[in-house]
């Protein structure tokens, strides 16, 4: 993976100065809230409910033992808040909790002391007091990691498909391009106040495992018929308010353009997006709105830098390579450790099944560990657990992690007569649930119970589905299935893209959820991206797990042997799922007194 | 960059000399239209310190029309966002009602360079180092 030249190490360590420069200033009250907001933002810094919330970027998901170590010692030390300040929270989502028809248990305790990894490979924290937070990223910096632009209207943390250069459909290891792309952005003086947030997503597999469709720039790597490296460019892709998928406005653009045709698209929306309502101020709407007249304008600026400009970030093979060197494969040694796992016991296979997926070398393959797990939320990880993944990833996988898009954690170099050891211990950690991609593989953002943005909690129906779902003969039974869930329309959790989505929304100050159907990711199961439909009005919270369970209930009843769920739904229309749905809704208390 | 206090009385050039551009202007017809014939400074607004459009306007100004008069940054012109605009091409800056100038030449001293190019120094970091000869060490 990436190691910091020189000048990286400084720059980190400088923007933590400065961050801290920042954060004096506003303690002298120098700097008003509104004046640090963006500032903050800029490094990750957002105020919750009821703390800060800390994301530090996981450049393209790859992370190394040593700063799984760190983050470690973050969540140990650094996430923790007061006993007053969390008995308060408690009691306001106890008391939201008895205000939800239908729902007679007391909230899900507030957990603290651990980092949750999200759907764009960032890592958050929830308590960390601001005062702190210096302090905070100069430890990050210590080990080469940052917050920079992981929240802001800026160019964000960049994504990547979790299974770069290990995939056996690879085409191009896009990690080079994506870290070139991260130097690029970093502090950009033009483009640090866009009118919205900015996300880049690469994907070099042939399947898109990246969700590429879904945003503001989905790169898809290619090799044209001279076997030249480029990019098929999409522009627009976004969920929230107006769910659009990108559209394709260059087909091949060469390699050495990237960081060129990128100028041209972010110039043009930094000059035309909209500035007057939040709600429409994505580039999405821009595309949507111009058309082919956006992709004229793109077209237009990228020729003034090539031919005017003298196109001074053409990537350069020598600075590709001096990148790509990065990216090899690392000196791998097996574990040969002793494991007493029975090779053919059914869990274990199952494992083998949902979890291990084949590599591009020989006698290697990549281990999914589960962050799906009853008493956690997705993919939630405390400070044990990721001190003890750093220790796996050491013993089994060249020190080397990689988060994944479903909030799991991905160990790219595992050797396959190590499978049974690795299985051990990460059944041991509680992290080897056969799950991934069946129905508890559930995407779910923190909701309600921490972001001040939320209409409604996500993490209490992520948990009663999880219980409801705890049967793998079942589990196994339904198939393959994604479920997204997002606590507001933000849809950090990409209800959108789930083939089961489910969206908090918020009516007198009551929870309620919205189910949609049929959306997709651009995944080779869930075919090219697009937005679920919504069923009808929205349930109570109390309601969702049974809405769920009629659902599946429709699919067991009508699929054709070995059918999908998603595959099922396309069959046979929205129609009796819909009706299936809405045949859940629990009786009125007034109708009960009839 | 000269930065000025809001409350400084200013010296000004006289009329036909300064133009203030609009953030929603078109730049190019301004240009073609002869507009910034015998403009010594152009005027470039932030309605708010959040609102970008200035930046792209003055990268547009140094780069591809080439003007080589003072571009100044006017309206909610805040310390952290000097960088930027000196890196945008702004040469002189008005601050905000308020913002007290003392925080704001540290800010200028912290970083020694950047990853990307920008108007004052058009490479990249790669290629500033690919023609310095520099070898890269690890960290």
């Amino acid at each position: 993976m990436y190691q910091y030249t020189a000048f990286d190490q400084q720059f980190v360590k400088l923007r933590a100065e400065q961050f801290r420069d920042q954060i004096e200033r506003w303690q002298r009250g120098e700097l008003s809230d509104e004046q640090l907001l963006p500032l903050r933002l800029q490094n990750g810094w957002y105020i919750q409910r009821y703390a800060p919330m800390a994301r530090i970027a996981v450049p393209y998901g790859e992370i190394s033992s040593t700063q799984l170590r760190m983050l470690a010692r973050i969540a140990r030390e650094y996430d923790r808040p007061d006993a007053a300040l969390l008995a308060h929270a408690q009691a306001t989502q106890d008391a939201l909790q008895a205000a939800q028809p239908g729902l007679q248990l007391d909230a899900p305790p507030l957990r603290y002391g651990y980092g949750h990894f999200t759907t764009r490979t960032n890592c958050q924290f929830n308590w960390i007091p601001l005062a702190r937070a210096p302090e905070v990223m100069e430890l990050l910096a210590s080990v080469q990691m940052h917050g920079i632009q992981t929240s802001g209207n800026d160019i964000r943390n960049i994504t990547c498909d979790a299974w770069e250069g290990i995939a056996e459909d690879g085409i191009v290891d896009c990690r080079p391009f994506a870290e070139i792309t991260r130097q690029w952005s970093s502090l950009h003086p033009e483009f640090s106040f866009l009118p919205r947030k900015f996300k880049i997503a690469f994907n070099g597999a042939r399947e898109d495992r990246a969700a590429i469709g879904w945003y503001d720039i989905g790169l898809q790597a290619l090799k044209n018929a001279a076997g030249e490296v480029g990019f098929t460019v999409r522009v627009g892709g976004g969920m929230g308010r107006t769910p659009l998928i990108g559209a394709v406005v260059r087909e091949f653009l060469p390699w050495e353009q990237l960081l060129n045709y990128i100028e041209a698209i972010v110039r043009v929306y930094n000059a035309y997006g909209r500035r007057d309502n939040k709600w429409k101020a994505r580039i999405k709407m821009l595309v949507k709105a111009e058309g082919q007249g956006f992709i004229d304008a793109v077209e237009q600026e990228w020729r003034a830098i090539t031919l005017q400009d003298g196109a001074p970030h053409t990537i350069t093979a020598a600075e590709f390579e001096r990148v790509a060197g990065h990216f090899v494969v690392p000196p791998l040694v097996p574990a040969d450790r002793p494991s007493k796992v029975d090779p053919q016991g059914q869990l274990y296979q199952r494992w083998l099944k949902q979890n291990v997926r084949g590599h591009r070398l020989a006698g290697m393959k990549t281990v999914t560990l589960s962050f799906k797990r009853p008493g956690f939320a997705p993919g939630d990880a405390d400070a044990d657990t990721l001190d003890a993944l750093a220790q796996l990833a050491e013993q089994f996988s060249a020190s080397e992690a990689r988060l994944t898009h479903e909030q799991n954690l991905l160990l790219p170099w595992v050797f396959a007569s190590d499978l049974p050891a690795l299985y051990e211990a990460a059944r041991a950690l509680g992290l080897a649930q056969p799950n991934i991609g069946l129905l508890t593989d559930m995407i779910a953002c923190p909701g309600g119970d921490f972001c001040s943005l939320a209409n409604a909690r996500s993490l209490h129906i992520a948990a009663a589905l999880t219980e409801r779902y705890q049967d793998l003969d079942e589990i196994f039974d339904l198939g393959p299935i994604d479920i997204h869930m997002s606590g507001c329309i933000n849809s950090c959790g990409h209800h959108h893209s789930g083939h089961i989505g489910i969206l908090g929304v918020d009516k007198d100050g009551k929870e309620w959820y919205q189910i949609t159907l049929g959306g997709a990711d651009g995944s080779l199961l869930s075919g090219p991206a697009i937005g679920g439909k919504v069923v009808g009005p929205s349930f109570s919270a109390a309601e969702v797990p049974d809405v769920i369970e009629a659902l599946l209930d429709t699919f067991r009843a009508q699929r054709l042997p070995g059918e999908f769920f998603i595959d099922a739904l396309r069959r046979i229309g929205h129609e009796p799922f819909k009706q299936a749905a809405n045949g859940a809704r629990h009786p009125k208390p007034e109708a009960l007194l009839i | 960059m000269k930065i000025i206090a809001h409350d400084t009385p200013a010296a000004d050039l006289p009329e036909g000399q300064v133009l203030a551009i609009a953030n929603d202007a078109d730049l190019a017809a301004l240009v073609a239209g002869g507009a910034l014939d015998g403009v010594q400074r152009i005027e470039l607004d932030f309605p708010t310190f959040t609102d970008g459009r200035a930046y792209t306007q003055a990268v547009l100004l140094r780069r591809r029309h080439r003007f080589g008069g003072d571009i100044r940054a006017t309206g909610d012109v805040l310390i952290d966002q000097l960088v930027h605009m000196q890196r945008s091409g702004f040469s002189s800056a008005v601050l905000a009602p308020g913002v007290d100038a003392s925080a704001a030449q540290r800010q200028f001293e912290r970083y020694a360079s950047f990853y990307q190019g920008d108007v004052l120094e058009p490479r990249p970091l790669f290629a500033r180092q690919a023609q310095a000869g520099a070898v890269l060490e690890a960290a």
